[in-house]
């Protein structure tokens, strides 16, 4: 994990962008794997998923840049996790108090949030380092990453699965669902092919003299 | 008369095998092709569509995967070809031609294509892609027909032509509609799971008997495989060991409870066993390569087929069985290696 | 805190002192907790109007007549209160009476749970006094195959087994008078039986399963009491 050498600390529009594309937490960096391939079932889910994930981020890596000064180091990962439990504890009543619905349909997802390496690894590699303003940009572009990468698995998985995007019918009456895509396997077809399409599109991208393609191995992770 | 004499000098092996892959290929493809025209001979122009669909999506899917990366392997080494036509046999002759599509495509990709291509395949890929459909479409693959119905030869199983992406029309109604409902709809398999009603051995054996919603005859496939196994093309070791731990299974638990399970025969001519036993779980990439290994596995491929139809939830097993057995094939070869020449002196010199 | 290994001392110029670290675990904890407290007390007011209005949903889904409920809880060994604030003792029975718009009891709903095919599936199901009958079901959760077990809630064949299932009790109300079987499609002759949906036995047994389960506990203690909830101003 290259770190950029740091040092202009503003908060700036590549530092938003590094989330979204570069280092995608999904496709990239492939982290946060228990949501993203157990909640995808539908595009609305994946959406719900991904800001709650966003706000839980943003909101702990601002508040833990905000005390990065007065955390000594040793106590660090402690204090981390009490202030990114806070912020998963008020999403699941902010869920509750929105929509039951999708609060049953998110499950026990929302609460494992807290155990999401995606958002610990912030905290620890960014939050830790940069000023509170400079923390939220980035928490903010890596959970909006996250999001699109969990909406571009439920978009397809319900498409395929139910034949609906955002619960707008798109074929008529007579789909065929395809069970498979809304049972955890699907989960695992569709993110496996996303990242075999990015894997040769970046490899296509480095070697743009040769068309053959040899699938980088891919940085494996929790 | 030349004053030089060229001696050539080659690494061995020096001794050229009278067989190459492209040749064991042709001779399966040509034992497929009769079991294919019993196919077509049973179920009509639905089950022509269907092989020529199927086998036509595997072949497409192997060019593009081929031409993609720089994998090993051509069309004409006719293992796409094998994979679409046993995809086929597995498939109900129904089975909507978009679904087929679907089938082939994930038999060659995730079955082959993402492990390497031909010979680096983990699982058997007709075997991948009908996992794959049984679990994207299980109502249309548990959707049989009865076989030898007239008009088969100028009339399509509704379902067939199923649009893209469309649920398939209902097969029972169009039996209705023909006053055919009384004929059997289901495989005897899941009539002997649900409903308790066993089949006559020697009418599955030779699929003859019309009105049975069976596969090709199992007699003729065993005779192909005798075929093949004669001619050295694929080791009879393996389908003996499928079919014999089966049987014996089988027998066993007949004979401890009579009248809860039929005996062994139903179980050997029933369903997909043979078609599996003589031509997938003897797929030389993805079963071991050890005498000893190839007992074992077969051994393990009877027992979980015969424990999953009695006591799964699906009434076929042979599928999952021969995937298990593949997924085992590495496990099982770590522990049947023959002793390398002269290791056993030399472990014996050791221990002194 | 380790209290030993020694050996391994951290090579940092300074070493942090014990007050600087509860202070900084003391400071967070405070904020956060305080940050928790504060979102709770804002949230509880639209989750509890929440979850009142999804089992309102639920409840007139299977008694669609009525127009408001009330929960009750039967304790056990012990009488028909009126659920009350705080959690009931363990084993307690809990149902949801339903009036229709002129306060009149409309029907009773209750939760009936079995073990299905992938996890437990959870039924509310309703049941009408005057016919002594169940006449309406509804999912409260279930993890069933898409396609194959949520056919319980589209099966137009199955649903119309709940119409009118029997669910008299015996003569000296200890029991249902006859047991609810799910029994094979097509074969049901009887109005306590129900037929099955052909390729999702298990979820359809499930179902069976949890309304003659809960029908079995609840029923014989509820009947005597029917009176007790006739009529809604009485409460």
């Amino acid at each position: 994990m290259s770190f950029p050498g740091v040092q202009d600390t503003r908060p700036n529009w590549d530092e938003f962008m590094e989330g979204i594309w570069q280092r995608n937490p999904v496709f990239v960096m492939v982290l946060g794997m228990c949501p993203t391939l157990a909640v995808t079932v539908s595009a609305i889910n994946s959406i719900s998923m991904g800001l709650a994930t966003t706000f839980v981020l943003a909101a702990s890596c601002w508040l833990v840049s905000l005390m990065r000064k007065m955390i000594p180091k040793e106590v660090r990962i402690a204090t981390y996790i009490v202030i990114i439990a806070t912020f998963v504890t008020v999403t699941d009543y902010a869920i509750q108090a929105i929509s039951l619905e999708m609060y049953e349909a998110l499950g026990a997802y929302i609460q494992l949030i807290v155990a999401n390496c995606l958002v610990l690894g912030r905290a620890e590699a960014h939050a830790a380092r940069f000023p509170p303003m400079a923390a939220l940009f980035n928490a903010t572009g890596m959970g909006l990453g996250f999001t699109l990468g969990l909406v571009m698995i439920g978009g397809v998985r319900e498409i395929l699965g139910s034949g609906t995007l955002l619960g707008v019918p798109l074929f008529g009456a007579d789909f065929q669902p395809w069970v498979v895509m809304v049972l955890p396997p699907g989960g695992f077809f569709v993110m496996g092919a996303w990242l075999l399409l990015f894997a040769i599109y970046r490899a296509r991208k480095q070697r743009p003299d040769k068309p053959g393609i040899k699938p980088d191995a891919v940085k494996q992770a929790s | 008369m030349s004053s030089t004499t060229k001696v050539e000098i080659r690494s061995g092996p020096h001794i050229k095998g009278p067989r190459t892959v492209e040749q064991i290929m042709l001779n399966v493809v040509g034992s497929l092709m009769f079991v294919c025209a019993f196919f077509i001979y049973q179920y009509g122009i639905s089950a022509a569509a269907s092989i020529c669909v199927i086998t036509a999506a595997c072949l497409l899917t192997e060019h593009f995967f081929v031409r993609l990366g720089g994998q090993s392997g051509t069309l004409s080494d006719w293992s796409a070809t094998i994979t679409g036509l046993l995809l086929a046999l597995t498939l109900p002759p129904g089975f909507p031609l978009w679904m087929g599509v679907v089938a082939g495509f994930s038999a060659i990709a995730l079955g082959k294509a993402i492990f390497g291509g031909i010979g680096h395949n983990v699982f058997n890929p007709a075997l991948v892609g009908r996992a794959f459909v049984q679990a994207a479409f299980p109502t249309a693959i548990a959707t049989y027909t009865p076989s030898f119905l007239p008009g088969r030869f100028t009339e399509f199983i509704p379902s067939t032509l199923a649009l893209p992406l469309m649920t398939p029309a209902d097969a029972l109604t169009w039996l209705h509609d023909k006053q055919l409902d009384a004929l059997a709809a289901a495989t005897p398999l899941a009539r002997w799971k649900f409903e308790g009603v066993l089949a006559s051995s020697w009418d599955l054996a030779t699929s003859l008997s019309g009105h049975m919603a069976v596969g090709p005859s199992p007699l003729l496939i065993l005779l192909c495989g005798v075929y093949l196994a004669t001619r050295r093309f694929m080791d009879w070791r393996i389908p003996v060991a499928v079919l014999g731990s089966a049987a014996l299974a089988a027998l066993a638990l007949h004979a401890v409870y009579g009248s809860r399970y039929p005996d062994p025969s139903f179980m050997l001519f029933s369903g997909g066993l043979i078609l599996g036993a003589v031509y997938m779980a003897t797929d030389m990439a993805t079963s071991p390569a050890t005498p000893r290994g190839m007992w074992l596995y077969g051994a393990l491929i009877g027992l979980l087929t015969v424990l999953i139809r009695y006591y799964g939830g699906l009434p076929e097993g042979i599928m999952y069985a021969i995937l298990i057995g593949n997924a085992a094939t590495p496990l099982i070869e770590r522990i049947s290696q023959p002793e390398a020449f002269g290791t056993a002196v030399k472990r014996r010199e050791k221990e002194k | 805190m380790s209290c030993h290994a020694p050996q391994a001392a951290p090579p940092a110029a300074q070493i942090t002192s014990t007050f600087t670290l509860i202070r900084a675990l003391g400071i967070v904890a405070g904020i956060c907790g305080l940050i928790i407290v504060t979102s709770y007390q804002l949230t509880l007011p639209a989750a509890q109007a929440n979850r009142r209005l999804a089992t309102e949903r639920a409840v007139f889904k299977v008694l669609p007549e009525a127009k408001s409920i009330a929960e009750f809880h039967i304790p056990p060994g012990g009488a028909l209160t009126p659920a009350g604030s705080g959690d009931p003792p363990p084993g307690t029975l809990k149902f949801y009476a339903a009036y229709d718009g002129a306060g009149q009891l409309a029907g009773i709903a209750a939760e009936g749970a079995a073990r299905g095919y992938a996890d437990t599936v959870r039924i509310m199901f309703g049941y009408s006094p005057s016919c002594q009958c169940v006449v309406g079901i509804g999912v409260v959760s279930m993890r069933e195959t898409p396609g194959i077990g949520d056919k319980i809630i589209t099966d137009k064949d199955f649903i119309a087994n709940f119409k009118a299932l029997d669910v008299r009790l015996n003569d000296d109300m200890t029991a249902l008078a006859n047991e609810i079987k799910t029994v094979k499609r097509g074969t049901k002759t009887q109005l306590w039986q129900i037929d099955a949906i052909s390729g999702a036995t298990i979820t359809s047994r499930a179902v069976g399963k949890g309304i003659n389960d809960a029908a079995q506990a609840l029923l014989p203690k509820l009947v005597p009491n029917l009176d007790k909830l006739s009529d809604r101003s009485k409460q």
